[in-house]
């Protein structure tokens, strides 16, 4: 698809195949969200008809979140995003454990998105609202799927909490969620286990995937919503809220509900259900064509976890010999938006701990660029990036 | 022409920029990331990046961060502290130059299709006529000439870099960024080195990499008239705790021997050189090389005065001869040669021995 917006001279086309970055909203959403944005304004913990309106949107799109992730809808904490949500998830959590004598065990997987990593850090750190805790990472496999049986050396009756993502972000690989459950029950029983859902949700029918889960992190603006909403879903899971007051959400998370952002997100959901499962297949059909495609036109390239079950939208790919940063400057040229890594503070990449978890050295982790499709894809993105991505790199290998 | 321009988020790359721009060039800025440590305040912080991208934004040009804090960290940071250990006292601001900005990115430029690298530096590239060589040049403001820091550079580089503001006054410089709104035209110039925080400095920096070690002050007789803390932050040349002779003169380091940890120092009269030696095949020529007995400008800091000099070249051992006798010159420290027939021009540098 081609996005309005700022373009290469000339009106040259601009293929975006950034989607797990952020997926342009769906137009359910935009006009979902239109009255919000004007009329129907009001503040949805007010008394009169104005404030009863917008409450009821509100509640309208709790009830949809809850039915996306086969919830109830008092379970539903709407959030700013994904980064919140986790946080609450982990901090409001732990924070909210009775006293014990050992600091409280956490375990993640060593993929996970920063927004969870970094929390558990800063909470083992003792920098948090959360009691200090112990961090235990659990590796992964050279796929990017975490090791279940490393993971069950690090259960035990002391670990608190699990967190574990429904699949990457960065190469798409699926966790075993299920598995996850099954060792947890066994080995930690107390444990509460979250995940950040925010990937999965695009394309998978939640509710079955998150049995024995406690608390799961949605995001709107990965799924066709805006920026800025988000949910946990706190399943009979006590929260001590990161931010305090007038107690809204069920005094989980104070501050006035961004209303027009919840309906939004409500939306996007709505119609990311309704377009499922073809969606799902159609969406791997390109990406397949993407992935083989480069691996017939590009020499060398790599699948990163090609093999493992992924996301459908998912394509990351290494091509030895160049620098990511220099791929994406030639595919922004070319028009092509695709992205790779993560980026610091200052909008630097930095090697991927991704990678680097699946045993992937440095050098190879900075070879590789990730393409992904979304709801909006189509095969006239697929045959431009092609077309892009093969003298891009004979370029920077040529010029090397 | 396709432009690359560094932008370091101050205000002499945001005016090349632009200028680049008012030229009518295709421009793309790029700030690079070279240093991600806890002394991240000086020319890769954050802050900076947002000023470069938002005058990046101002001028409606694409920008770009390129992290090579690796290639800065194995060829600026680790030599830096290496040479400290050594004894000696190098400008990482020009091996910054050498390495990254006009190597790296200037080899990554090429890659991108871009046919010229700018940056804000204070100096002048004056293209060759007619097949000539090009020339380096003094920035057009002697007070913020950067030429000095640029006199490694060769035809290669030269050839493929443009220099914007090097034409310019700094206060032009200000100025020109004030007409134009952008939004780094007050900001302070950077002053020290990027990667070493203002309040643990280089003692703090260096403290946390190597082992520094105590030493003995000796003066010419060999007698010991002093201690210092570290004998590798002393910098040959220096005053500063060095003490004064029996006679109430001030001393200056003339020597520094990390492995005995000894210094030796003498008076202003008694430290006097009259030759710096330059290290084995650290010579880099803006065109050709020097010729024993040619005479030269020769500079052995960034804001020094230029000392009258001449290049001896015998048996693949270069020095540089003052005509009048100078403070000793510090091992790593670069002396800057320049044409004395035209002293605006840089011939080349070495590094000193």
């Amino acid at each position: 698809m081609s996005p309005a917006g700022p373009g290469p001279v000339g009106g040259a086309r601009i293929t975006y195949l950034d989607n797990a970055a952020t997926a342009p909203l769906r137009p359910e959403a935009t006009d979902a969200m239109a009255p919000f944005s004007a009329g129907r304004f009001a503040n949805p913990s007010g008394a009169h008809r104005l404030a009863r309106d917008a409450r009821q949107a509100l509640e309208e799109a709790r009830d949809e979140v809850a039915a996306f992730t086969g919830s109830d809808p008092k379970a539903v904490v709407f959030t700013s995003g994904g980064t919140e949500s986790d946080n609450l998830a982990i901090i409001g959590s732990l924070a909210a454990l009775p006293a014990r004598a050992a600091p409280p065990v956490v375990v993640c997987s060593a993929i996970e998105h920063d927004a969870v990593l970094e929390t558990c850090r800063a909470a083992a750190a003792g920098r948090t609202a959360a009691p200090a805790v112990e961090l235990r990472l659990a590796p992964v496999d050279a796929l990017g799927v975490l090791d279940l049986d490393a993971l069950a050396g690090l259960l035990d009756e002391r670990v608190a909490l699990i967190s574990v993502m429904a699949a990457n972000n960065e190469v798409g690989a699926i966790q075993p969620l299920g598995a996850v459950a099954a060792l947890a029950r066994e080995l930690s029983p107390e444990a509460l286990l979250h995940t950040d859902a925010v990937q999965a949700a695009a394309f998978f029918d939640l509710a079955p995937l998150l049995e024995g889960y406690d608390l799961v992190t949605v995001s709107a603006h990965k799924l066709g919503g805006p920026k800025g909403a988000g949910a946990l879903v706190a399943r009979g899971v006590p929260l001590v809220p990161l931010a305090f007051g007038g107690g809204q959400e069920q005094e989980r998370r104070s501050g006035t509900q961004g209303v027009a952002g919840a309906v939004g997100m409500a939306a996007a959901m709505a119609a990311a259900r309704a377009s499922r499962p073809s969606e799902g297949s159609r969406v791997a059909r390109l990406r397949d064509t993407l992935r083989d495609g480069l691996l017939g036109a590009v020499p060398d390239t790599i699948a990163t976890s090609l093999g493992a079950p992924t996301l459908p939208g998912h394509c990351h790919v290494r091509f030895p010999g160049i620098e990511q940063e220099e791929l994406l400057v030639l595919l922004d040229d070319a028009g092509v938006c695709a992205s790779a890594g993560s980026a610091c503070a200052s909008g630097a990449l930095e090697a991927s701990h991704v990678l680097l978890a699946m045993g992937v050295d440095e050098r190879d982790a900075r070879t590789g660029v990730r393409f992904s499709l979304g709801w909006a894809s189509d095969e006239a993105d697929v045959a431009h990036a092609l077309a892009a991505v093969a003298p891009a790199v004979a370029r920077l290998r040529g010029a090397a | 022409m396709r432009v690359l321009v560094a932008m370091s988020g101050g205000v002499d790359s945001s005016v090349a920029a632009a200028l680049m721009v008012g030229a009518g060039h295709d421009v793309v800025g790029a700030t690079l990331k070279l240093w991600g440590g806890p002394s991240d305040s000086g020319c890769c912080s954050v802050a900076d990046v947002d000023d470069a991208r938002r005058v990046a934004q101002q001028l409606g040009i694409a920008h770009h961060v390129f992290n090579m804090a690796e290639d800065f960290d194995r060829t600026v940071v680790a030599p830096y502290v290496l040479a400290h250990a050594e004894g000696r006292t190098p400008n990482p601001c020009i091996e910054c130059n050498r390495h990254i900005k006009f190597d790296a990115l200037l080899a990554r430029a090429g890659r991108l299709g871009f046919d010229v690298l700018a940056t804000g530096h204070h100096a002048r590239v004056q293209p060759g006529v007619g097949g000539g060589p090009h020339r380096l040049l003094r920035g057009a403001d002697p007070d913020k000439d950067q030429s000095y820091v640029l006199s490694m550079l060769g035809q290669r580089a030269l050839g493929r870099v443009c220099l914007p503001v090097g034409e310019m006054t700094k206060a032009t410089v200000r100025t020109r960024a004030g007409e134009l709104g952008l939004r780094t035209a007050d900001k302070p110039d950077s002053q020290d080195v990027c990667f070493i925080l203002g309040d643990a400095g280089r003692a703090g920096f260096l403290s946390e990499r190597m082992d520094l070690h105590p030493g003995r002050v000796l003066d010419a007789a060999g007698d010991e008239v002093g201690r210092v803390d570290a004998v590798e932050l002393v910098t040959v040349g220096q005053r500063r705790g060095m003490g004064h002779s029996t006679d109430g003169k001030r001393r200056f380091a003339l020597s520094v021997d990390v492995r005995s940890a000894t210094v030796v120092v003498g008076t202003a009269d008694e430290v006097l050189v009259d030759e710096v030696r330059l290290a084995p095949g650290s010579a880099a020529w803006v065109d050709r090389p020097l010729g024993d007995g040619e005479p030269v400008i020769a500079q052995v800091s960034a804001h020094g005065r230029p000392l009258p000099a001449t290049y001896r070249s015998a048996a693949g051992a270069a020095s540089v001869h003052f005509a009048e006798p100078q403070r000793p010159i510090a091992p790593g420290q670069t002396v800057a040669l320049y044409e004395p027939a035209d002293p605006e021009s840089v011939l080349g540098s070495g590094i000193a021995a």
